[in-house]
């Protein structure tokens, strides 16, 4: 690898401080939820990918079962795949370092590394590696730091975790929301999700949005 | 093994075989655009869901309470192009106030 470009290393730096800090929310949303210190902390190790986390985190708590939540966080963690498709001719690594890249592979880095690739596909690399390396490492110091202080703080409801919960998830489905058929689709999953609630188990009124998501991109 | 041992090692296992499996499978596989377009909305309507819920639902049951005023809260953030920890607080300090003293 060449000299580390500059830009790319001052993008790479602010967006896994910024990003990574975001941790703290999951490590208190974790916490509340029921998961113990040791169990958010894992999940942030080996599953890193803050939507899959949440939802994980999210419908267990919202008294889902297991099956359910894995489900959802795994259809939100497909996209990470899809990432691993578009960076996988540009980084052409093996063994270990692919399994390295594999785990750092989220938006984000994919993200600066996108962007980095116009200056040079060297600083697409080294924005790919930076920023995955970045984000994971704040990312996993905020999320104790989240836990320890929810489980300090002790009824969740009382600082408002309930609410910073959905905010937090509003926050990441908002930028997504380009088109007014983005935007009904988001109404119609809200829609359906209240109004299954009350019929259906924990966990499946969310899961089963995913399928008129298919159905609406099959179709149009 | 308990519930929350269950989805935390499952999550994980998962998560990572999704992206190593995207590292490892040719290009040339998932360029329809089809399947591109519905990638694009799943997520979409999951975050959606989830807001639905873990906003006006509780134990099964549909609720307004605390909650919807500091998910309001976050939404005019956000109409604001607030940045997001200020969307996350502002609502839980909405919450945490009407909770607290209401």
């Amino acid at each position: 690898m060449s000299r580390i470009d500059s830009v790319t290393a001052r993008d790479s730096f602010s967006v896994s401080l910024t990003v990574g800090a975001y941790g703290v929310a999951f490590g208190a949303a974790s916490v509340a939820s029921g998961f113990s210190v040791l169990q958010s902390c894992l999940i942030s190790l080996l599953t890193f990918s803050g939507a899959s986390q949440f939802a994980a985190v999210g419908v267990l708590g919202a008294g889902g079962n297991p099956v359910s939540a894995i489900a959802t966080a795994s259809l939100l963690g497909v996209r990470n795949g899809l990432y691993g498709v578009i960076m996988a001719p540009r980084l052409k690594v093996r063994g270990i370092k692919r399994i390295v890249a594999a785990q750092i592979t989220i938006d984000e880095s994919t993200a600066v590394s996108l962007g980095a690739e116009g200056r040079s596909s060297d600083s697409g690399r080294q924005g790919f590696w930076l920023t995955g390396a970045g984000v994971y490492i704040f990312w996993n110091l905020f999320t104790l730091a989240g836990a320890l202080g929810a489980q300090a703080m002790g009824d969740a409801r009382a600082w408002g975790l309930d609410s910073a919960v959905p905010a937090a998830f509003l926050g990441l489905v908002w930028p997504r929301l380009k088109t007014n058929g983005d935007r009904l689709l988001a109404v119609v999953s809200v829609v359906f999700a209240i109004a299954m609630t009350p019929i259906l188990p924990a966990g499946l009124p969310i899961i089963a949005t995913a399928f008129i998501a298919v159905a609406v991109g099959l179709r149009r | 093994m308990n519930a929350f041992w269950i989805v935390t090692i499952g999550t994980s296992v998962i998560a990572f075989l999704l992206k190593y499996a995207g590292h490892s499978i040719p290009q040339h596989l998932l360029e329809n655009p089809r399947l591109q377009r519905v990638n694009a909305l799943i997520p979409i309507a999951l975050l959606s869901a989830l807001v639905a819920v873990q906003t006006f639902t509780s134990e099964s049951k549909v609720i307004i309470d605390h909650r919807l005023a500091g998910v309001s809260v976050a939404i005019v953030a956000l109409l604001l192009k607030a940045p997001f920890p200020v969307v996350v607080l502002s609502a839980a300090f909405t919450s945490a106030a009407i909770y607290n003293w209401l």
